[in-house]
């Protein structure tokens, strides 16, 4: 059962960071290999903020989406705003680009250490029930995930928005010839994406740890949610999630010798099977 | 009925060599007496450059984009390693094994690849090469896992050419390989063969209108590609006589995306020269300061992206254009 239960506390987390991957790669099909490097912006501005200047915990982490966010509009008005008609391998390498830029620019600043965490005293503990042992930050990400999921599916389908962003994505066109402003939609639904990276990579630190190196390590399943959970669909995204979450946990907890190897094998037989993903619609273009 | 008369002048024309092109061979005699210290990192060069002509086989002519072209890097190096390790030491014997080795992987993985559209290519190729780095970095007893694998012993070349100290045996071992696969690799892409794959990458709709087999086309194309990258890795192994874990790693595919976009896809000279300005580039700036060197390296890539797509040979072409008549 606890077994159950972190894996579904590390889905939730995965679900968090790519959630945002799934808005940009999947609804506006831009292929963002550095999406991590906006959650270990979030990260890093967590950190900082809580070691050094003593902010709590539950401030720092909206701060931290808000960095994330604000350095999403900054780099799509420059530099990504050019590539969202270029092939998908220039996007590819113009984002392996800004990884390597931001890996070294962690390094030169934080070194290459793990980030101290300390997490505020009333999300530690546990709380024990027979067979299970809830573990108060676990529930807390379980929460949180869970309100940002409802929250983003009500946005997309419900509001102005939301509804703007579809016929942003499904037709530039005819969405500019209805009046809909589809450069400011677009640079709010990849700010939305950055924060949402930066949220998690903030509420990250405790399970996935944050160094340079976060960029890379984290990228497959960042695109494997995606892929499974199919393009821009957040119920999609939210049941991959934690579908990963869980067999990572569980593979780990029961066979260790075969590590992310599972995982792996995974994404590649789904890409095959069904290459639009679990719940995804058919391709729009 | 009158047969029809083909002009395929122009094509033989470009098979032909260029003056240029015999220049550019001579380097690598010139680079062996202006730098003899530095014969480790040319032979490095060298290896690299037989890799990168192998992705520019992959993608700059048959248009499959890759993100996990390091898997058979890895393969081949492993190959080459473990025959070396348990009694084959012969180099040649291992460069085939690794090749074959490579190959096969190529082969069967030809076959994920060509579903989906670019997209899910980049995601299969990154998974396919993951799976396998996550199996080599598993299977200690076998790989030697993060330590890398030892006791790799390499016989004397031809049974003549022992590797030496100074780097001599493995510097013109591996540039006689370089040159043997571009010669071969030149004499593919200006075959018909080569000709209908850059025809597929140009307009997939029309090649079976031709008569040309895409499938087939690219299963070919992929498997060679994956054959001259597993050759690489095992003249790796054999000129360091050491594999280790990260020649599957995944910097290592994109690095090699980046000095392909460097050199400017779909030119084998392309391939070669933007290895030599990387690979000297990095030797230089990585000496200052390594994270620096990725800054910049980085930085690079998102200005090539932005500026300069066709890279180093673009340029040179473009300098080139007014001389020759426009065609």
């Amino acid at each position: 059962m606890t077994i159950i239960f972190d894996g579904l506390a590390a889905g939730m987390l995965l679900f968090l960071i790519s959630v945002g991957l799934s808005v940009t790669l999947g609804l506006m099909n831009f292929v963002n290999l550095a999406h991590g490097a906006f959650a270990m912006l979030g990260g890093y501005t967590c950190a900082l903020l809580l070691s050094r200047l003593g902010v709590p915990f539950l401030l720092a982490a909206p701060a931290a989406a808000a960095t994330a966010a604000l350095a999403g509009i900054i780099l799509e008005r420059t530099l990504y705003r050019r590539l969202y008609a270029a092939t998908h391998l220039d996007q590819v390498l113009f984002s392996i680009g800004l990884i390597f830029m931001s890996i070294s620019t962690a390094h030169y600043f934080f070194g290459a250490t793990q980030q101290a965490f300390v997490l505020p005293d009333f999300l530690k503990g546990q709380i024990n029930l027979p067979g299970l042992d809830v573990g108060i930050y676990r529930l807390f990400l379980i929460v949180v995930g869970l309100i940002l999921a409802v929250g983003l599916q009500w946005m997309v389908s419900h509001t102005r928005f939301g509804a703007e962003l579809r016929a942003a994505v499904d037709n530039p066109r005819a969405a500019r010839g209805l009046g809909i402003n589809v450069d400011r939609v677009f640079t709010l639904a990849f700010a939305l994406g950055s924060g949402l990276a930066g949220l998690g990579g903030a509420l990250g630190i405790e399970m996935l740890g944050l160094d340079p190196g976060f960029p890379v390590k984290y990228i497959v399943y960042f695109l494997i949610v995606v892929a499974v959970g199919g393009s821009g669909n957040i119920k999609g995204s939210l049941l991959a999630s934690l579908m990963l979450g869980l067999f990572d946990v569980a593979g780990k907890y029961y066979l260790p010798q075969v590590g992310a190897f599972v995982i792996y094998a995974v994404m590649v037989v789904m890409l095959i099977v069904r290459p639009q993903g679990l719940f995804g619609r058919a391709a729009a273009k | 009925m009158t047969p029809v008369k083909l002009d395929l002048s122009p094509l033989r024309r470009a098979a032909a060599w260029h003056w240029a092109e015999y220049a550019f061979w001579l380097l690598p005699l010139v680079a062996y007496f202006v730098f003899p210290k530095n014969l480790a990192l040319l032979s490095q060069i060298a290896i690299t450059a037989l890799f990168c002509l192998s992705l520019d086989l992959i993608l700059g002519y048959a248009g499959i984009v890759s993100l996990g072209h390091a898997a058979f890097f890895g393969l081949g190096a492993y190959a080459a390693g473990l025959m070396a390790k348990y009694g084959w030491g012969d180099p040649l014997l291992g460069l085939a094994g690794a090749a074959l080795a490579a190959a096969a992987a190529g082969f069967l993985t030809s076959f994920l690849v060509l579903r989906g559209a670019d997209l899910t290519r980049l995601m299969v190729t990154l998974g396919v090469s993951m799976m396998l780095y996550e199996a080599a970095n598993k299977l200690t007893d076998f790989t030697g896992g993060v330590d890398g694998l030892q006791g790799v012993d390499i016989q004397p070349v031809l049974g003549m050419f022992s590797f030496d100290l100074y780097g001599k045996t493995a510097y013109w071992y591996s540039v006689a390989v370089l040159f043997l696969m571009f010669w071969v690799a030149r004499r593919l892409v200006h075959s018909p063969f080569g000709l209908s794959l850059r025809g597929i990458r140009q307009n997939v709709g029309r090649m079976p209108a031709i008569g040309a087999p895409v499938n087939a086309r690219l299963v070919a194309a992929y498997t060679i590609g994956a054959a001259y990258a597993g050759v690489a890795g095992a003249l790796l192994t054999q000129t360091t006589q050491f594999v280790s874990l990260d020649v599957m790693a995944f910097s290592r595919s994109a690095e090699l995306l980046l000095i392909l976009v460097l050199g400017g896809t779909g030119s084998l000279y392309g391939a070669l020269i933007g290895t030599m300005v990387f690979m000297a580039a990095h030797h230089f700036l990585s000496d200052i300061n390594p994270q620096y060197w990725q800054f910049w390296l980085g930085a690079a890539l998102v200005l090539i992206v932005l500026f300069a797509r066709d890279g180093i040979m673009g340029l040179l072409r473009k300098l080139s254009a007014p001389a020759r008549t426009p065609s």
